[in-house]
């Protein structure tokens, strides 16, 4: 299906032609590393978004397997986990698991014990009918990418971490390539005095460590979750771009179709975005892909650090996070499963990144 | 200057059968250089003269071994034969020892080919060490010779120097005598003098005469322009396409050149001492052999005879300048400001459907000028009255039916057409912003009307800068300034970046556009011919400062002040084109 999305978008190129961007997407057709980097991305993507629609990995917080199921890339139904586990660990694989149960009983029991409550009857109906969907539901004793410390399949996990993930680090990255634009922009085309104020802003913006930053402006938000990860990096992320369009702009502001423009007396808004921008958005877009690979990586160090997702949301950084405990206990699959999503995803954005600025940059020639 | 044992000197470099072509992707080799077979004698100057892609840098580089070796093919019949060897043949170190010490280059940028975080001295020392291996102290004592050969105004300090800190002209003497370092027996000259003034231009030739005769070398000299060749090479080879059209004597090419092509590039550019009504292009020679036919503007053929020619000084005044000034301001520490004055107040007149040509060196201020005019810069002083109006004190709103009567053309047309717009995008923008036109249809009817007057096709309309070669993009810049109908066209060195041919092509449109439009232009030139040929008065500027002002006729044949006297001397003359 890629392949027909490929060669329609060919056709159309061949029949354009000589536009800057389907010249670019020509040279783009010729990097092979490029392609397949395209593909993988546009997997992730497409995947992010069955996922973001509840098609695909809807019942990730569902118990589904045995408490730690082994992965098995066939996911065949097997007998429960003592028939695998023969080692010296086994004791210890068992133990907590089953402890933590224990107290859960315990609480249950407390709970039930303590409490006078009037809709206890229905919460009893409740839990009953709670109770025979648990008794139904069969168990597996093992999954394709294993199951984590709930039973939850690691798979599932991956899908909504990466969900949680690419969507942090795409819409940060557009936040922060839309600040540093519109704010490079000016800087750069109006130069005196508003270029002044938007460096000491800048300057002054990117002094401050950034997780600090962040660490305030949680405070500030009072809240965590997806949408204050986006705020804060998309608001500390912007300096890089800024300083690039910056540049950029300056050395369009003096170029001669500028000049004729303003010769003719085109609006300074007009010149800026319709006639200069254009010109400059090969950087905007590179950027944008710079941006996103970095803010994937920030949003899985701040979610690992315990400042970033909820504890009900799901990030390969949480995932990390729970894994950490558990490698020592010789369970590496979810350790595996979120670092190999995320080494994938990074690797193929960094080289379509790559391929990208060689496709749309005509001076850089590739010795064969 | 003519070695009178050129002719019978033994062969150094022998070129046979050079072919260079470049791999291109999705597409067939485009063959740059084709069967190309010449010979370079012991101290002899031999000149490549040719447009833009004849392939006389290829030629060079090819000889040089600089050719990229992933994209570029050398026939392997090819031969470039020094001291009886196929350097073709060469391994890269067999090139090094060579380069330096028996060939050398220079190249047209003297900017760009010095590294600018070193000094001049460590460049020109590093080339001593490797080739000679000489000691730092023997080296630092051999650049002082050279940079004293070269004529470098204190050499001692120069060699501290960084190449930022020389202007064009000491940059390409240090250049120079880097490439004599190591005293090579063949020196290859790529335009060496094009980047830089008149003036200039002339020293260097002068120095490369001086430097020939002295170390009895031989020099390959790449020039796009016949009549600077005239003036110092023994035998001229002309190229067109990747192939040689003529090969001569210096004397020959000039007084009885036998191909179509030599006649014309001969033909085609202005002279001082003569003034054509229209100047002959390349096509007008090559028609009956060019594959392509040219499409020559028939609505724009000059129809009303130079009849304005009667009523010179006539006409009412469109531009009266008087003391405009304008400096630029750099900014030094927090609140000092340094001022740099650019136009130190210039007058001048400008009568309604005129042609008035502002000439001088780079640097002289006469494009701030032009800039400024048009309120493109902000003036530091003068007034400036346009129809009677004093146009630097409206507003911008008022100022804007302005914009509309007086337009630009600038000197880059790479650089004045935006690359993302396509060219009706750029034709539509001033037509609509200025109402000349209502509607879309209308508009779009208007902007290929002024495609086909300025000779393109309606085809071009769709098509974007880059898909266009340099004298058809000036023609689209042109049109463009030409849609809002001004009174008044600044020409910014309109025909400097363009090669002799294409030249030629658009002062005659130039001039026929002026004929039916009754335009005025204020020409904007560093080349005296240029003005000559298509303006009716002249104003010299120098430092900022208005030398000379005066009818062309005058001022060319009488010149007043000295330095007009030596920009004129300045002007290659070529062989027979001299004051005969």
């Amino acid at each position: 299906m890629t392949e027909a999305i490929l060669s329609s978008v060919t056709t159309v190129a061949e029949k354009r032609g000589n536009g800057f961007w389907s010249l670019a997407w020509q040279r783009f057709r010729d990097d092979r590393v490029g392609l397949v980097s395209l593909v993988i991305v546009a997997a992730f993507l497409v995947v992010v978004l069955l996922s973001a629609t509840g098609l695909v990995a809807g019942n990730w917080n569902q118990e589904v397997a045995i408490h730690d199921a082994p992965p098995d890339l066939w996911g065949l139904l097997k007998p429960a986990a003592p028939a695998v586990v023969e080692n010296a660990m086994h004791q210890e694989q068992v133990t907590p698991t089953a402890e933590s149960i224990e107290e859960w009983k315990n609480i249950e029991a407390m709970l039930s014990a303590t409490v006078v409550d009037p809709l206890a009857d229905t919460l009893q109906a409740l839990g009953a009918d709670h109770e025979t969907v648990a008794v139904v539901k069969e168990k597996r004793a093992s999954l394709p990418f294993g199951g984590d410390r709930w039973g939850r399949d690691v798979l599932s996990k991956t899908i909504k971490g990466s969900q949680t993930s690419i969507i942090v680090g795409l819409s940060a990255a557009l936040l922060a390539t839309l600040l540093g634009t519109v704010l490079g922009a000016l800087a750069g085309y109006y130069g005196g005095r508003i270029d002044d104020a938007l460096n000491w802003f800048y300057n002054v913006f990117s002094a401050i460590p950034y997780l600090l930053l962040i660490l305030a402006v949680a405070a500030v938000l009072q809240q965590r979750g997806v949408t204050t990860v986006i705020l804060i990096l998309g608001l500390t992320g912007w300096s890089g771009v800024f300083r690039l369009i910056r540049a950029e702009y300056i050395k369009h502001r003096g170029r001669e179709y500028v000049q004729a423009a303003h010769a003719f007396g085109v609006p300074n808004r007009r010149i800026l975005f319709f006639h200069i921008l254009p010109n400059v958005f090969h950087v905007v877009l590179v950027n944008i892909s710079i941006l996103a690979v970095g803010f994937i990586k920030a949003e899985v160090i701040l979610s690992y650090l315990g400042f970033g997702v909820k504890v009900d949301e799901v990030s390969w950084g949480s995932m990390l996070n729970d894994a950490q405990g558990e490698l020592i206990l010789g369970r590496w699959w979810e350790l595996v499963a979120a670092g190999g999503a995320m080494a994938l995803l990074v690797t193929a954005f960094s080289l379509l990144t790559d391929a990208m600025r060689d496709a749309m940059d005509p001076k850089i020639q590739k010795a064969s | 200057m003519v070695s009178e044992n050129a002719s019978t000197s033994p062969t150094l470099f022998s070129i046979e059968r050079l072919s260079v072509a470049f791999l291109r992707r999705r597409q067939s080799p485009f063959t740059a250089v084709r069967e190309v077979t010449f010979t370079i004698r012991e101290d002899e100057t031999v000149a490549l003269v040719g447009e833009s892609g004849s392939g006389k840098s290829v030629t060079a580089l090819a000889m040089m071994g600089l050719l990229p070796k992933y994209n570029a093919d050398i026939a392997s019949a090819s031969r470039v034969v020094y001291q009886e060897r196929n350097l073709l043949r060469n391994d890269d170190e067999a090139w090094r020892r060579l380069r330096g010490a028996d060939m050398a280059m220079i190249f047209q940028e003297p900017m760009t080919s010095l590294n600018p975080v070193f000094t001049v001295g460590y460049q020109m020392a590093e080339v001593l060490r490797l080739h000679k291996g000489l000691s730092a102290a023997a080296a630092q004592a051999r650049c002082v010779e050279l940079l004293d050969e070269v004529g470098l105004p204190e050499p001692r300090r120069a060699l501290a120097r960084y190449p930022s800190q020389l202007s064009g002209g000491q940059q390409q003497r240090a250049m120079i005598a880097m490439a004599l370092a190591c005293t090579p027996r063949l020196l290859i000259a790529d335009e060496p003098t094009t980047a830089l003034d008149v003036t200039v231009q002339k020293q260097i030739v002068e120095l490369l005469k001086t430097l020939k005769a002295r170390h009895r070398m031989s020099i390959l000299f790449i020039s796009h322009d016949l009549a600077l060749v005239g003036e110092l090479a023994d035998r001229i080879i002309v190229m067109r396409r990747g192939e040689i059209r003529e090969e001569g004597t210096t004397e020959t090419i000039f007084s009885s050149p036998r191909d179509r092509y030599t006649q014309a590039l001969l033909q085609c550019r202005p002279r001082l001492d003569e003034v054509p009504s229209r100047l002959p292009t390349i096509d007008d020679f090559m028609a009956e052999v060019s594959a392509e036919p040219q499409k020559r503007l028939e609505s724009a053929e000059p129809s009303p005879t130079p009849s304005s020619q009667g009523e010179r000084g006539d006409s009412p005044p469109l531009l009266e300048v008087s003391q405009l000034k304008k400096s630029f301001f750099k900014r030094e520490g927090l609140w000092r400001r340094h001022e740099i004055p650019a136009v130190k107040g210039a007058s001048f007149t400008l009568r309604r459907g005129k042609t008035l040509g502002v000439v001088g060196e780079s640097g002289c201020g006469k494009t701030t000028l032009g800039l400024t005019l048009l309120r493109l810069h902000r003036a530091t002083g003068g007034t400036v009255r346009f129809d009677g109006q004093d146009v630097l004190s409206l507003s911008d709103e008022a100022f804007m039916p302005y914009r509309r009567r007086m337009q630009i053309v600038f000197q880059n047309p790479y650089a004045s057409l935006n690359p993302r717009f396509t060219v009706g995008q750029s034709l539509l923008e001033p037509i609509l912003l200025h109402r000349m036109a209502v509607g879309r249809s209308a508009a779009t009817t208007l902007a290929l009307d002024w495609l086909q007057r300025v000779g393109l096709d309606r085809e071009a309309f769709d098509k974007y800068p880059h898909e266009f070669s340099g004298g058809q993009r000036q023609r689209i810049a042109l049109a463009r300034a030409l849609t809002v109908e001004p009174e008044l066209l600044v020409c910014d060195e309109p025909v400097s970046a363009l090669d002799v041919s294409v030249q030629a092509q658009i002062l005659n449109l130039l001039k026929d556009l002026q004929a039916q439009l009754g335009v005025s232009y204020l020409f904007i030139s560093h080349d005296l011919a240029v003005v000559r040929y298509l303006c009716d008065a002249v104003m010299v500027m120098r430092d900022g400062e208005v030398v000379e002002t005066g009818d062309v006729d005058s001022l060319y044949r009488n010149p007043q002040s000295v330095y007009t006297r030596q920009l004129l001397e300045a002007v290659p003359r070529g062989r027979n084109q001299g004051t005969a």
